[in-house]
């Protein structure tokens, strides 16, 4: 900034402009082009991470008050080498077919249930902790990361009085209850809890837009498509007004926040906080059009669907220390195979499971991969007997994993066979040997340190099984 | 849940706005019930007062396209059937120039209640088709686009109709049918009749030719399972008219066509006598629409009420309907998914969540999408600078507001307009700058006003 301005003169304006000016000197060095940062004696991630997570703070904490600007600033930078538990999770829309993902090909009730669907009694590897199931051959990445004891299954993962609308049973598993009227995401609830009052970051969705599961009634959280791609650019703007533009973007947004107008709230809300992650994000912007914004250790899948891309982009946040806690993400393909299933299936199972591999790979290479677990789950599972379409309908229990250096690795529930009465309900549907609660209130007592009945209505109703080693 | 009432009380009636229709009255209501005004729309209709300014939306007369025809990039007509993101640029352009706003809004609503993705349909001449059938029946019968929709090409596809034969019926398009379409989430159905509608819905077919797709899409008895079915308690032969039928007569089904309706347009929840009183319109009116808008739009609540998010097709087209631009560039079709509203790509059968249409990934969409509509527009500051250009931040923030046609903006974000103004301007301290800064200043300040929360409601 060439000129300090003279109406600018409160103490609070002050200090952030000192401050945006100390971080900003971090700044050239993470715009294109720019030379690495000589004589600092940091490598160029250590270094961005320390200014990205400056940066953050102050930007982030720009509309509040002085006393909690400066506790931002000690928070982000002690946020700068973080040591705290990551949660990824990671859904697959449509309700994905458990029984084709572990095949029961032990049971003689598969074929007759799937004449045309069921998958061949010598295909894809054993599933080691039950007899009766082998993985499809396109999740052999999982099956590999079950032997290394790096993944544990819940073959059938649901709740009792089953829901068969995509909608509502995705809404529960998103609000973590069997209610209708909760609009707060299970996670959304815990970083209410115990978030931060100006990190955004903390909450993160690598889609196009919020997953619900974040929603959070209190503390902000963030949607970002990709990490690379958050420039905010403006026709013929430029020079210093570029600049003071970006900074108006949050007070005119905080303007219509708090007024009682839930509509230009929710416009007001992600305005105070696009800046902020604008700049988070600055260090993973492309230096040139024939460089990627940041290198991964290993190689991703190349594909079209942003889902490879958005995780190798995860873990080079991680590792440049942004401070994320619970990240959401849509995996690639579509599971509601009314019809043409072993396609759909197959293809988007293949690059889902790739994919999560070489995120795993990438965690353990960055030496992050203590700091890391995976969710993965569906809306539910799908029936027993297929129809005439080469495809199945709504079912009720389907399947979950729990991914991660740091998974305990063995079954959570069992597979309940595909008997009626005893694995199938009158529906014809799996009938869950575990409940997503029972998982979810794991995850956060086990694996996030926070009381589980603080974030889960009846939490204490529910059987929690082991999924941390 | 209680059973709704088959009538409705007796003295339930629908109030109506009474207060004063002027130009922001006129405004907010060509943003519900269409794309927002061209320069001077919102005046003439404020003369016409409520009751006619409603008259004129829900009888338009025949559609006047007005405006330059659409356009690619590189200036050549757009290819709706052929070029990818064209059929969106299609209807895009058909919100900008229609002369009938209410028409094309409510087209919209229906793409969004009857929500079919052309992701899995990969055929932008059945969309297009479907597209016409919304259209034809905007404002016109739910029964008849009931009945369309359930033999749409279309929809046999997306929801696996054609794929449902007799023996083996698919549930995909029945319990659609009655949890997104006409009823709502287990109200008056229960697991039971998803699976007996489905029955009743077998029949449809289709064939699929290498090279051109899904074709002679049409009705075969003997796909069709004859026999006895219960649905909703009774019994009977039923065909898929029947299904659609069942459903129109289901008590729930009044209830939840107002409600959805009512949430297009208004953001409050209706009081129970407003609600009685819609439905008791829509039942009387043999499941017409127009009466129940004719209710919704000159309803206090629409007039008084708290302000609605604009969707990202009505903000973008109404950019351009402001600016009297038409379509030029493709860029609209990648930038409508950028802001979450892909016109023929809903995520999903549900639609798009109309509760939450911003998050901070969205509104990076919408900064996108209104620095795209002033850009050809943009100052050039090197040749403002020459012409000695006002330089008061007041003026330029007035001059913005002229460039937007005034849109109405609260104190509080007039106010912080204003001191970007001054901030801006008071970087400029060489004798050269201010004149030089001033084109910067008022580019930048239309695009603040643009993504402001102000202009993103209404």
């Amino acid at each position: 900034m060439a000129r300090r301005c003279c109406d600018e003169h409160d103490r609070a304006a002050l200090l952030r402009r000192v401050v945006s000016a100390t971080a900003g000197k971090g700044l050239p060095a993470i715009e294109r082009g720019m030379p690495l940062p000589a004589g600092t004696g940091l490598d160029r991630r250590a270094f961005l991470a320390r200014s990205a997570g400056l940066m953050l703070a102050v930007y982030g904490a720009s509309h509040l008050r002085l006393p909690a600007l400066e506790e931002g600033i000690a928070s982000a930078a002690a946020a700068a080498t973080p040591t705290d538990p990551v949660l990824v999770t990671v859904f697959l829309d449509g309700g994905i077919d458990a029984l084709s993902v572990l095949a029961p090909v032990g049971d003689p009730l598969y074929r007759k249930l799937r004449p045309t669907l069921a998958l061949p009694a010598d295909g894809g590897t054993p599933f080691a902790e039950d007899g009766r199931l082998r993985w499809h051959p396109a999740a052999a990445p999982l099956a590999s990361l079950h032997a290394e004891g790096k993944l544990s299954v819940a073959p059938a993962l649901g709740y009792t009085h089953p829901d068969q609308s995509h909608f509502t049973s995705r809404h529960f598993y998103e609000v973590g209850a069997t209610s209708q009227e909760l609009l707060t995401g299970w996670l959304g609830r815990m970083l209410d809890l115990t978030g931060a009052d100006d990190n955004p970051l903390q909450g993160l969705s690598l889609d196009d837009t919020l997953q619900p599961s974040l929603a959070a009634a209190r503390v902000p959280v963030a949607a970002v498509a990709s990490p690379d791609d958050y420039g905010l650019w403006a026709a013929n703007v430029w020079d210093d007004v570029e600049t003071r533009m970006l900074d108006a973007i949050a007070p005119i947004g905080a303007a219509s926040v708090g007024r009682g107008d839930a509509a230009l709230e929710q416009v007001g809300r992600p305005a105070v906080q696009v800046d902020g992650i604008r700049r988070a994000l600055l260090p993973f912007v492309p230096p040139g059009e024939d460089r990627p914004g940041w290198t991964s250790p290993v190689a991703y899948p190349t594909d079209d669907d942003p889902f490879p891309k958005r995780l190798s982009g995860l873990a080079a946040m991680l590792g440049a220390g942004l401070p994320l806690r619970c990240v959401a993400l849509t995996a690639p393909g579509g599971y509601d195979t009314h019809d043409g299933q072993p396609r759909a299936l197959r293809e988007g199972l293949d690059l889902t499971a790739r994919s999560l591999l070489a995120f795993q790979r990438d965690l353990e290479a960055r030496g992050l991969a203590d700091r890391v677990l995976v969710l993965v789950w569906s809306e539910f599972g799908r029936r027993a007997e297929q129809n005439d379409s080469e495809g199945t309908d709504h079912g009720a229990a389907g399947i979950g994993f729990v991914l991660g250096a740091r998974a305990r690795g063995t079954m959570i529930g069992e597979w309940p066979g595909l008997a009626a009465g005893s694995g199938l309900d009158d529906d014809g549907n799996t009938v869950p040997t575990a409940d997503f609660r029972g998982l979810y209130a794991a995850l956060l007592e086990q694996w996030l340190g926070v009381d589980a009945a603080a974030v889960l209505p009846d939490a204490a109703r529910f059987a929690r099984p082991e999924v941390v080693r | 849940m209680a059973r709704p009432a088959t009538r409705a009380p007796a003295r339930a009636s629908l109030p109506v706005y009474r207060g004063p229709f002027g130009r922001p009255h006129a405004e907010r209501l060509l943003w519900r019930a269409g794309f927002g005004p061209r320069p001077g729309e919102a005046e003439a209709l404020a003369k016409l007062g409520l009751d006619g300014a409603v008259r004129a939306l829900l009888h338009p007369g025949r559609e006047k396209l007005v405006g330059p025809r659409p356009r690619d990039a590189e200036g050549h007509p757009i290819a709706p059937k052929d070029a990818w993101g064209h059929d969106g640029l299609w209807w895009l352009d058909r919100m900008v120039r229609t002369s009938r706003p209410l028409v094309e809004r409510m087209t919209l609503v229906w793409h969004d209640w009857f929500a079919t993705s052309n992701d899995s349909i990969n055929s932008s001449a059945l969309m297009l088709r479907q597209n016409g059938l919304f259209r034809r029946h905007a404002l016109g019968s739910f029964r008849e686009l009931l009945l369309g929709i359930t033999q749409d090409p279309a929809m046999l596809l997306w929801l696996s109709g054609a794929n449902s034969e007799k023996g083996s019926p698919n549930e995909n398009y029945a319990r659609e049918l009655m949890e997104l379409f006409t009823l709502g989430a287990y109200r008056g159905y229960d697991e039971q009749d998803v699976r007996e509608q489905a029955r009743a819905l077998t029949g449809f077919a289709a064939d699929w030719e290498e090279g051109k797709g899904w074709v002679r899409f049409r009705y075969e008895a003997s796909r069709h399972d004859k026999g006895v079915k219960t649905v909703f308690g009774k019994r009977g032969r039923y065909d898929w008219r029947d299904a659609c039928e069942l459903c129109l007569r289901n008590p729930y089904h009044p209830s939840f066509v107002v409600g959805k309706l009512w949430s297009a347009f208004v953001a409050t929840e209706p009081d129970a006598a407003t609600r009685a009183a819609l439905e008791r319109r829509y039942r009387r009116g043999g499941y017409r629409i127009a009466p129940v808008l004719d209710g919704i739009l000159r309803h206090p609540d629409l007039h008084e009420g708290p302000r609605l998010v604009k969707p990202p097709l009505v903000y973008v087209a109404g950019m351009l309907r402001r600016l009297g631009r038409g379509i030029d560039t493709d860029a609209w079709a990648w930038i409508s998914s950028l802001c979450g509203q892909m016109p023929f790509y809903p995520p999903n059968v549900a639609g798009w969540d109309d509760a939450r249409w911003l998050d901070t990934s969205r509104f990076r969409g919408r900064w996108i999408a209104a620095n795209e509509a002033i850009r050809p527009l943009a100052l050039d500051p090197g040749e403002v600078a020459k012409q000695d250009p006002p330089t008061d931040p007041e003026v330029l923030v007035r001059r913005a507001l002229d460039f937007w046609r005034q849109p109405l903006v609260t104190d509080a974000t007039r106010g912080e307009l204003v001191a970007f103004a001054r901030r801006a301007m008071g970087d400029a301290t060489e004798d050269w700058q201010p004149s030089y800064f001033a084109p910067l200043t008022e580019n930048a300040l239309r695009m603040l006003i643009a993504v402001s929360p102000d202009f993103q409601t209404s």
